[in-house]
Order: C-alpha cells, then structure tokens, then sequence
C-alpha cells in the first residue's frame, strides 16, 4: 500500500493510500478549527448547510439524482473534534470503476472530486449569503442532534462527564457545540464564518483506493482551484491538564427516569503525556478495561456480576482516559470501589502475564487489519497528520510488541481520577 | 466443495454440505490478513415452541440468548480467554431468527476454528454457572430497556401480533429469564446445535477445502432432520390494534409505524421478492426520494428516518420510522405517495436511478468481510445465495415495483407506534 503526501494548494495537504483491497474510494476532506464554545456550533453547521444545493445542483433533490446516478455515491457532512481541534468537512465514497459496467465508471473520481468542490465552493447562495431557509432547515437539523444525544444514555452520559470535567477547558465543547449558541445561529454570521474556515484553516484530504496519486491530486487540485487561501491558522493544538481540576474527586449525579445507572469515570492520564508513549497508553488502556480480557471486564462483570458492560477508553489527543458501566444503582458504592481497586492493582504492577500477552496480541491484531479499512486507514492517517506523526498502524504494531509490564505501570502511575458522574432513576433516591 | 466464479463483482465463492447436514461457505481473500468465521444455528429468540421427541415443548422467553452466553463455558474454562490469547475478537449475537458465533483474528486461525467449531458444539455448564449469569443477562435487559429504539420496537411488535413469539424481545425479561435451568438449556441445544440445522461461513485468506476438512473432524458424524418449530396460529395481515404511545426520556417523538406483510417464502423467489420491495421503499421513501426530500426540507423528517422489511417467525414485516413532530402528515405523505403509484406507477426515471444506487450499495456492502459472513449464513438458512443479489436487482423492473406496492401497501392502515417525550 503506497502512501504519499503533498501539498496541493497553500495549506492542503493530500493524504493518498493506493491499493486495490476496496471495491470503492474513499474521499475526505477535513478543515481543522480551533474548537472553542463561540463557533463550535457554527462550524459543525457548515458542512450540512452546503450540502443543501449547489450553483449546479440547487437543492437536495438535484444533488441526490446525481449520487444515485453515480451507482449510489455518497457525499456527506463530517464533524469530528480530535483534542481541541475540530475538523469538519465532507467524506465521499463511490463503488470503483473496476466493479461498474464498462464505460460507466472510468471517471467515477473526478465526477466525485468536481462535486465535491463544488459543494464546498459553489453553494446555492442569494445575494452571496448562504441562503436563510437552508440555514434555519439544518440549525433545527443540528439542535436535533445536540438535543438528541440524550436518546442514548449511555453516549450521554460520556458526553456529560467530557463537559463537566472539562468545563475550564476547550475540550468541554461538544463537537457540535452547545444548544444555546446553536439557537442563536443566523445566516449572515454564518456566511462569514463559512469564509474565514474556507480562507485560514489548514486542510487535509484524504484518498483511498485504486487510483495513482497523481491522478488524484491534479483531481482535487481542479476541484479546490478557487479555494480562497489567506493568512492560514496553524498555530492550533490541544492544552493537555496533567492533574485533577481540585485536590478532591469531583462527584456529580444526575437523575433521569432510567431502568438502568450510567456510571461515567473520567481520568487524567497525567505525567505519561509529558512524552506520551502511544504503545504503553494504548497497552494499558487494554489492560485495564478494553476487551474481554481486561480487569473491569474479569473483575466487575464476571467475578462480581456488577454489569453487562464496564470498558475504558483513552483519548490519546488530550490524555484522558474514561471508564463507562451500566450497573444498579444500588451496586453504586461497590462498582467504584472495584473499578479503582483494579486501577490501583494495576499501579501495583500486579498484571499477570496472560493479561499483558493478551492486551498486546489483540492491540497487535487490531493495528494490523487497520490496513483493510479504508474508513479506519482515515481516522489513523488524520490523526498521525495532525500530530505530525508518520508512522503507520504496522509501525505503532510492532512498537506495542516491545511494550513491558513496567511501561504499563509507569503509564498507570501518573493517572489520577478527576470525575465521577452517575445517571440514575429518581425513586431510591433516599435509599 | 463447489467453486463459483462471480467476475463482475471479483468474488469466489466455495459452497458445501457435510454429511451431517452443515452447510460450509467459503469466501478466499488472498492477501488479506484478518480473517473472519460465523458458526451460526437456525435458531432464535422467536424459536420457544418445538417438536422434540414428538412431543410440543414450550421455553421461556430469552432461552436462545441465554443460552447464547453460556456457550462459552468449557470444562477447560472460558472459550473468550481461550481465544482473546491469540489476539483474536469473539462474540456471539441471538436475533429473533439465528444464534451465531463469530471470530476474526490474524493469527492461528485454524486453532481458533477448532476452538469455535468445539465450544459451540459441546454445551458445558451447571446450576451454578447458570445461576451467576441471570445477573449480567438481567443488566443486559435493563440496558436495553433504557433504548427508544427497542421500546418503540416491542411496542410495534405487539400492535401487529395478537399473540405468538415476536411479542416477547429475544433477550425475554427479568421474570422469564428467572424461569431457566440448566435442563432447558441443555434440552435445547439438543435440538437446535445438530449440524443439519447450522452454518459455517468463512471470509479471509484461508484454504476452504482445510474449512471443510476441520469441521467435518471436529463435528458429530450422525445426521438428523432439523427440527419442527411452532410459532403459534397464523393470524392474518390485520394488526391487533392500531396505536400505542409511551413517555420516555428523549429529546423529541419519534414513531414506528408497521404492517404484516404475510408469511415469507424460501429460496431464490424469496431473495427477489425482499429485494423488490426493498427497492420499491427506496423509491416510495427513501433518502433520495421526493416524499423523503420533502419532508425532509419541512422539517417533518431528519436522518434518522429509516425503513426495513424484517423476516422473523415465518413472517415479513415492514417497519418505517424516526422522530418527527407530526408522524400524522409523514403518513399522509406516504398515503398520497401510494395512490399516486396506484394510478400511474413508479416515475420510470426515479426507478433507474434508485436502482442503480442499490446496485452500489450492495457491492460497496462486499467491503464489510463481517457482515458478508453473517449475510452468507442468513441466506444458507432461507435457500439463496447473497451474492445473487446484484444479478437478480438487474431484472426488477418498474413494473415490478409498482406492482409491489400497490399489492402490498396500497389502501392498508400501518399500526403506529409512538415515544413521546416526558414533559418537564
């Protein structure tokens, strides 16, 4: 699988992988922004407001009639925050030439590059504002979705802890912004912000599938062509807190007519992001609670039989680390002291070897098989762009082989709890 | 085994039939490293009445799911650590219609089949194993439980049926669960586990002969015929009641609104008359459809509108939903949709091009090795072969489609199913 990079235009760069293991190409693009509470909301709105209609293809109806005609191409709004950076912009993906009727798919990628420019450059404007009707149809669209994540609770509970730990810092944002500054959206501000993301945010492309990279860059170099380039903002990252907000863990509660409690954990992974040893987190992180091998796994839910799921997840951008579990609010006190129990073992060193072998042999098979899918082959290659890293899953696999018992208890170490949140039912409450 | 070439799509297929009854699939994919196996029973939560030793046996709701998680156990301990040593990802699902074990690993596949083919095949446990999983399985219920999307499901579920399976959820509940011992779950995995009424389906880089080889080793040598099974007396296309509205914790109402499409049939004119009527919802409701679009740019619909024709129980059933403020004027819309295709039928135009874009979305759907192997057990288990399904859109016409709808949807009142949200 080749792999190049370039800058295309000031500021773009393409990623481009070519390979024949897909049957389809995989298109990105993502303009990263600073995510702050004042143009989260706006950001994220963006994508969904040009992909309303185009000069070319006025409304919806237009641009569907030309994907289906494209065998079912999608082209679609992504909003994504990795740190305390939003990126957002569109991913497309179109069944491959090779797999089409003779003479119907030889130009599948400049058909979808020109689209695709033409969604981000060209939108169906009046007056050269983004039109208002479509911009108060998606503000309703978006504020459905922020509303929306309440749906499920167990997402909402991870989101709630992310905001309320966070709560001094930019990470606390949602990555579609906040209900109330999503309410006050109008389509003049928005227009604006929609030019200054166009002219100073660095942008990444990203290609996967058969064609050479050539090819695809002069693509997406004709289709970004009138990209308007101005002083560009590179100078974006992600603020990393090493320690708790206050020398005592933050506890909050919140009550809702649920069956079950969602327990939400969150962690600063501390002094191992000072120089993050990507293996070692990764390989602690599986250790601990990610997989069926894992102590929150073994411990909470077969030895103790707490709950059906109890997993933790790291976020590698801002050194975090979560634990989420659905359990009976009864069994709130003993769920919390077993989680910590496990961490504080896992501090100890006391991780037996078929624990390690196992967290290091699933990460390893997991690493590897990124390679055989495009939209995971994206999300690694976004993130190693936006760190300037450039080495690949293979590379990370066999960095996580050399892991040791040590490193994991090195990583472990510095780790210090900073929330605990709980949805719970209102009835036992005074239990 | 048999080997079938399908070029345009740059697939091989391997088919075969043990003596014992197993149906073995095989897709090669040279050059890839992970591998993916699907040991899967015709038997799910829907499958509580059968006949064994002539005899009409009746279980508890949730005894395949129950059954499911058990599995695992062996006398040499747990199968998941057994596997998760290899770096490998196994798990299990029960949906209505099928139990199945899967795992994708990429290295020591064999060893990992050997491992998948004996721990689903020898069932192991005791009233203490039994015992200690009621309360993963009752958080697991709970869990559940605390979804719209299951909540306005079951709802729906019991709008269309009077009685029979589909009212209880796969998993059963707290109460039905309670009633479980190690006997009925032995009893059946005696009836359901036989190879004649199971699927082994493979996708990755492997040999299928040495598939074939493997399982016909590690699997009993006797044959059977695959058990009867009672889903109770048929009820006709008219649902039970026409409307239930719930309160739940969500950010706006959302409904499902259903019909009974009658009972389904089996094999290759099963396979095109799904395909029909998937095709004939896309253009009727579809996200690039006029009814879609238009509700859609009023507000009345967002994306997480979706359609589906379900087979479950021996029956087919249509199910349409999302949030909306007014499911009301959504199903006007779709009334209106429908006698416009009563009187002229489908826009030919708009059928090429929703065609089309099903076309390609099931060949972009051979990207997922997963979801192919489980799909490859589906179709072993209702008579056709997944991969027929680009061949056989082809041939559907907008005459076809047309008729579809107008035979089965036309003048016919869904059952709605709603979750309002809970007032503060």
């Amino acid at each position: 699988m080749q792999r190049t990079r370039k800058e295309i235009l000031p500021g773009v760069y393409l990623t481009g992988l070519q390979t024949d293991k897909f049957k389809t190409g995989l298109i990105t693009i993502s303009f990263l922004t600073r995510l702050n509470r004042e143009n989260a909301a706006m950001n994220a709105l963006i994508p969904s407001v040009l992909r309303r209609g185009t000069v070319r293809h006025p409304d919806m109806d237009a641009l569907a009639a030309r994907l289906d005609g494209l065998y079912g191409a999608r082209l679609e709004p992504i909003v994504r925050k990795l740190g305390e950076i939003q990126c957002v912009g569109f991913w497309a993906d179109f069944v491959d030439g090779a797999y089409l009727p003779e003479n119907a798919g030889a130009d599948q990628l400049e058909q979808i590059t020109e689209l695709l420019g033409e969604v981000i450059l060209a939108p169906n404007t009046r007056g050269g504002l983004l039109r208002p009707e479509y911009v108060e149809g998606e503000k309703e669209k978006l504020l459905e979705c922020i509303r929306g994540r309440v749906n499920d609770k167990i997402e909402y509970s991870r989101c709630r802890l992310t905001e309320l730990m966070c709560q001094t810092e930019a990470y606390g944002v949602d990555t579609l912004g906040t209900e109330d500054t999503a309410e006050n959206i109008r389509y003049d501000a928005l227009t604006k912000r929609y030019k200054a993301l166009l002219s100073t945010s660095p942008v990444e492309i990203f290609y996967c599938g058969r064609e050479d990279f050539d090819r695809v860059a002069q693509a997406m170099t004709r289709a970004l062509d009138a990209l308007p380039r101005g002083e560009i903002d590179y100078d974006m990252g992600t603020d990393i807190r090493m320690n708790a907000l206050e020398d005592h863990v933050r506890v909050y509660t919140e009550t809702m007519d649920v069956e079950q409690g969602k327990l939400a954990i969150g962690y600063r992974l501390g002094s191992c992001m000072e120089e993050p040893d990507m293996a070692a987190i990764h390989v602690m992180n599986s250790v601990f609670g990610s997989g069926v091998t894992s102590k929150l796994f073994m411990n909470v839910r077969e030895r103790l039989h707490l709950c059906y799921f109890a997993s933790s997840g790291v976020d590698v951008y801002k050194g975090l680390m979560y634990v989420i579990s659905g359990i009976d609010p009864q069994n709130y006190e003993t769920a919390l002291e077993e989680i910590d129990r496990q961490l504080q073992d896992m501090r100890d060193g006391n991780i037996t070897e078929e624990e390690l072998s196992s967290a290091k042999l699933t990460l390893v098979s997991d690493l590897r098989s990124v390679t055989e899918s495009a939209a995971q082959l994206e999300g690694f290659w976004l993130g190693q762009n936006l760190r300037g890293l450039d080495y690949g899953p293979e590379e990370l696999a066999a960095l996580v082989e050399m892991v040791t018992r040590e490193d994991v208890v090195n990583v472990a170490s510095g780790i210090e709890c900073d929330m605990v949140y709980f949805l719970r039912d209102e009835e036992d409450e005074h239990e | 085994m048999n080997k079938t070439e399908y070029a345009s799509l740059g697939e091989v297929l391997y088919t075969g039939t043990l003596p014992n009854g197993l149906q073995i699939r095989v897709l090669p994919k040279p050059g890839f490293s992970r591998r993916y196996a699907v040991f899967a029973t015709n038997y799910g939560g829907a499958d509580r009445r059968f006949i064994l030793n002539g005899q009409s046996v009746d279980t508890p709701a949730g005894v395949a799911h129950y059954l499911e998680h058990k599995m695992f156990d062996t006398p040499e301990g747990d199968a998941l650590m057994k596997m998760s040593a290899t770096g490998a990802n196994l798990n299990a699902f029960t949906s209505t219609s099928m139990t199945a074990y899967h795992f994708d690993c990429t290295e020591q596949f064999e060893e990992n089949l050997k491992t998948l083919l004996s721990f689903v095949s020898i069932p192991y446990f005791t009233e203490e194993s039994v015992e200690k999983e009621r309360g993963i399985i009752g958080q697991e219920i709970r869990m559940c439980e605390d979804s719209p999307d299951y909540a306005i499901y079951m709802d729906l579920m019991r709008l269309l049926f009077a009685g029979g399976p589909l009212r209880d959820s796969v998993a059963g509940t707290v109460e039905s669960i309670a009633q479980i011992t190690p006997q009925v779950l032995y009893d059946c995995h005696k009836v359901f586990y036989h190879p004649c009424n199971m699927a082994l389906c493979v996708v990755g880089d492997v040999d299928p002969e040495q598939v074939e080889r493997l399982a016909g080793e590690m699997l009993t040598a006797e044959t059977a015929v695959p058990p009867g099974r009672d889903y109770g007396p048929e009820e006709g296309l008219e649902p039970t009641d026409s409307y239930h509205e719930r309160v739940m914790e969500v950010s706006a109402p959302q409904f499902l609104a259903g019909l009974k499409l009658g009972p389904h049939g089996r094999g290759p004119e099963e396979l095109r008359d799904r395909l029909t009527g998937s095709l004939a919802l896309r253009c009727l409701c579809g996200r690039s459809s006029p009814l879609y679009l238009r509700l859609y740019a009023e507000g009345l619909l967002n994306d997480t509108f979706d359609y589906s024709i379900e087979q479950a129980a021996g029956q087919s059933i249509l199910s349409l939903g999302g949030e909306s403020r007014s499911w009301q004027t959504v199903l006007e819309g779709l009334n209106e949709a429908l006698e416009r295709v009563a009187a002229g039928g489908v826009d030919e135009a708009l059928f090429q091009r929703q065609k089309r874009a099903s076309i390609g979305g099931h060949i972009r759907a051979l990207n997922n090795f997963y979801s192919m192997a489980v799909v490859q057990a589906e179709g072993c288990f209702v008579g056709y072969q997944p991969l027929d399904i680009v061949s056989v859109l082809n041939t559907i016409t907008c005459q076809d489609v047309s008729g579809w709808l107008t035979d089965h949807l036309a003048g016919r009142r869904m059952a709605v199913s709603v979750i309002k949200p809970k007032e503060d």
